[in-house]
């Protein structure tokens, strides 16, 4: 009686073990180990990053995470006294936790804001908490890419135009006249596009949505938010559109470029009118080169130019920043976060993004982001 | 216990007295009735003032947020929380919300019901131990895993059943075909129902084993079949016990979170109103949590948790009428 009663128990737990084990095992972190052992052997001559002891904590962005997990266990490989934890719930609440002082350095899908919402100017909030400027700095380059499921589809090509109206509604088929208008030669099926979009408030959404007020404001004409404006189903968190739509014939949705090539989905090519452009890390960093500073000296706030003509150049990017204090009260935290963002903004960590998903900043950038972060003090 | 002997003993040597009279129970003076009498009314004050002090956070934080609020807050679809004229409400998400709830309930009492019976009246002993250990189970599991198996493997066998109903019966308003692929409110239901089952089964269970054996074999020695028997003694004596574990169930389902928020398919701002359960929608609590990263406002957060009061409420007033319904059902059954 009393064997079976434990038996009976054990079948279901084991089952329940396996059917979740295989369903996380899908997780594409072995670009981090790889990446550890590389920086340690290559950092330790040139770029004498003096490793400080302590902890230092960040909160934000879940845009960046994958980069800045990839960049603490290299940091760590390096400074084994050093300790940095990264806390991904989301851009507002690291910049909250940030000015509540809860954390010494926050990741954000966009800069900290300047002009009152809801009553709060970030920026000053920020600074008042700091006692001194807050700065922010960009640091990852992450590609969003519109990812489709459409079996049997390899390449495809969208400009902004076409995809604002397949994201608002108006193009319901994938053999609509505009879409094939871009792919002359391409087969593409007659099957009804299903639009996924995050239906958490996200940069990602924010980003996407200036890109496609901005290079084509008379299809999208909604204001860029973070929540999303446009039609379709939504799904929670970039795993939930992008499994979403890799279980959808039919299905498109923007996301980060990871999630796009984890899922196994097509990532469509952009033209901006010079031609077809291939989402790779060179053409996506080609648009951070392009950005301008709207920030102050250090403060390296960027100006993405979404409606960009140029060829070679992919547009829909976003750029996560960290933001720091430019002058810490605590002198341990302030070398901690240089030491830890200096090693982050180096070439060597830099070039190992792109197997993450991310894009690499180009050396212009780098080179700014070098001398912001020499200025924290 | 070694340590209490000597002195109690002491104690009562000293003591002209020794015996306390057994009529007057209510405290002795000695230290271990002092503080269990102290431990037990201090958490039940505590757990009413922690109770109290949660509906009163929530009331004042929502309330700022609410006296923004553009539009009606009970009656619109809308939810923009920020900016200067946030216009928002709940109507969606009590829909969804309720009817996903209402759906798992229309599923899990039936078969939960059955469940107890079988385990209770019909299946041989030997088997009464593991079924019960193994719908109990149920229970066991993380609200989590529920989620991603619904997503990544029950999505599939669902769907079928869903299309056939929408062939069938697609003129119903209620069973109107929409272009919603992953998580329709009819999918939400039928997953909280298996999640609230081991509920409904375990509390069936309990009160149905309790049935007088002298009601059963009194039912049987009138020439009753066995489901006669359990029709007129087993479930009225169970019912204000099946309905309690029925609202308890409820109220599981209306709160449940994480497994919902990785399920849904939330609408589009401005897509058209559809009683259809096929269609997609948000619950109270799922919205919340999908969107707790970003509470970076007061007005914001406010917004939200005058949603989650909303709920707080819905879920008090559930249990409120379990316990009505089953302090007057309590004088049927004896």
């Amino acid at each position: 009686m009393k064997r079976t009663t434990v038996q009976a128990a054990l079948v279901p737990a084991c089952l329940v073990l396996a059917a979740s084990l295989t369903a996380c095992g899908s997780d594409a972190n072995s670009p981090a180990s790889s990446g550890a052992k590389a920086t340690g052997s290559t950092t330790t001559n040139g770029s004498s990053t003096d490793c400080p002891t302590g902890t230092i904590n960040g909160e934000g962005s879940s845009a960046q995470k994958n980069a800045i997990e990839l960049a603490i266990t290299a940091y760590q490989d390096t400074c084994s006294g050093a300790t940095v934890n990264y806390n991904p719930t989301g851009s507002g609440a690291g910049i909250k936790q940030f000015i509540a002082k809860q954390v010494d350095f926050a990741g954000s899908d966009s800069a900290l804001k300047t002009v009152a919402v809801d009553g709060v100017v970030e920026a000053d909030a920020a600074a008042k908490s700091c006692g001194s400027p807050a700065w922010d700095i960009p640091m990852v380059a992450g590609p969003i890419a519109i990812a489709y499921n459409l079996p049997g589809v390899t390449t495809l090509t969208l400009n902004a135009e076409v995809a604002a109206k397949i994201f608002n509604g108006t193009i319901t088929t994938w053999n609509d006249p505009a879409i094939a208008a871009l792919n002359a030669g391409a087969s593409l099926p007659a099957t009804a596009i299903k639009v996924f979009f995050r239906s958490d408030e996200s940069g990602t959404t924010e980003n996407f949505t200036k890109y496609l007020h901005a290079a084509a404001p008379a299809v999208w004409t909604a204001d860029p938010s973070k929540k999303w404006t446009g039609k379709g189903e939504g799904k929670e968190k970039s795993a939930g559109v992008a499994s979403a739509a890799a279980a959808t014939p039919g299905g498109v949705t923007y996301a980060e470029w990871s999630y796009a090539t984890q899922n196994k989905l097509g990532v469509a090519q952009i033209d901006s009118g010079a031609g077809a452009v291939a989402l790779t890390g060179e053409s996506a960093g080609k648009a951070v080169a392009a950005a301008s500073q709207k920030g102050q000296g250090n403060d390296l706030a960027l100006s993405l130019k979404y409606d960009t003509k140029e060829a070679g150049v992919y547009p829909i990017i976003l750029v996560t920043y960290e933001i720091v204090c430019s002058r810490y009260a605590d002198k341990a935290k302030a070398n901690g976060v240089k030491s830890f963002l200096k090693f982050f903004a180096s070439p060597e960590v830099q070039s190992k993004l792109e197997s993450a998903g991310y894009a690499p900043l180009p050396a212009a950038v780098q080179a700014k982001v070098a001398a912001a972060i020499a200025a924290i003090s | 216990m070694t340590t209490s002997t000597p002195s109690m003993a002491a104690r009562s040597a000293a003591a002209p007295a020794p015996a306390p009279p057994r009529t007057e129970q209510r405290s002795t003076g000695r230290l271990g009735d002092l503080i269990f009498a102290g431990a037990a009314r201090g958490s039940g004050v505590l757990v009413i003032a922690l109770v109290t002090l949660i509906g009163v956070f929530l009331v004042a934080q929502a309330i700022p947020a609410l006296l923004k609020d553009q539009a009606s807050f009970l009656t619109s679809r809308e939810w923009t929380v920020a900016g200067d004229a946030p216009r928002f409400g709940i109507a969606e998400l009590a829909w969804t919300t309720v009817s996903a709830s209402i759906i798992a309930m229309a599923i899990a009492v039936p078969v939960g019901v059955a469940v107890a019976l079988f385990i209770t009246t019909y299946a041989p002993t030997w088997l009464r131990g593991p079924a019960a250990t193994m719908i109990d189970m149920l229970a066991a599991v993380p609200s989590i895993v529920y989620g991603l198996w619904a997503v990544l493997s029950f999505r599939s066998v669902v769907r079928p059943v869903e299309d056939l109903i929408q062939q069938r019966l697609g003129g119903i308003p209620l069973f109107a075909p929409t272009g919603v692929s992953g998580g329709t409110i009819f999918f939400i239901g039928v997953v909280l129902s298996i999640m609230v089952l081991p509920i409904v089964t375990a509390l069936s269970r309990e009160v149905f084993a309790q049935t007088p054996t002298s009601h059963r074999e009194a039912a049987l020695a009138l020439g009753a079949t066995t489901w006669e028997m359990v029709r007129t003694a087993v479930l009225p004596f169970g019912r204000p016990g099946v309905i309690s574990a029925a609202m308890l169930a409820l109220g599981r389902a209306l709160g449940e979170t994480i497994a919902v928020t990785f399920i849904v398919s939330s609408l589009a701002p401005g897509t058209p109103w559809s009683w259809s359960l096929f269609n997609g929608g948000e619950t109270f609590a799922s919205r919340i949590a999908n969107n707790a990263g970003e509470f970076d406002s007061a007005q914001k957060t406010g917004a939200f948790i005058a949603a989650g009061l909303v709920l707080f409420v819905l879920t008090f007033l559930v249990n409120a009428v379990a316990r009505i319904v089953i302090q007057r059902r309590a004088a049927f059954s004896e």
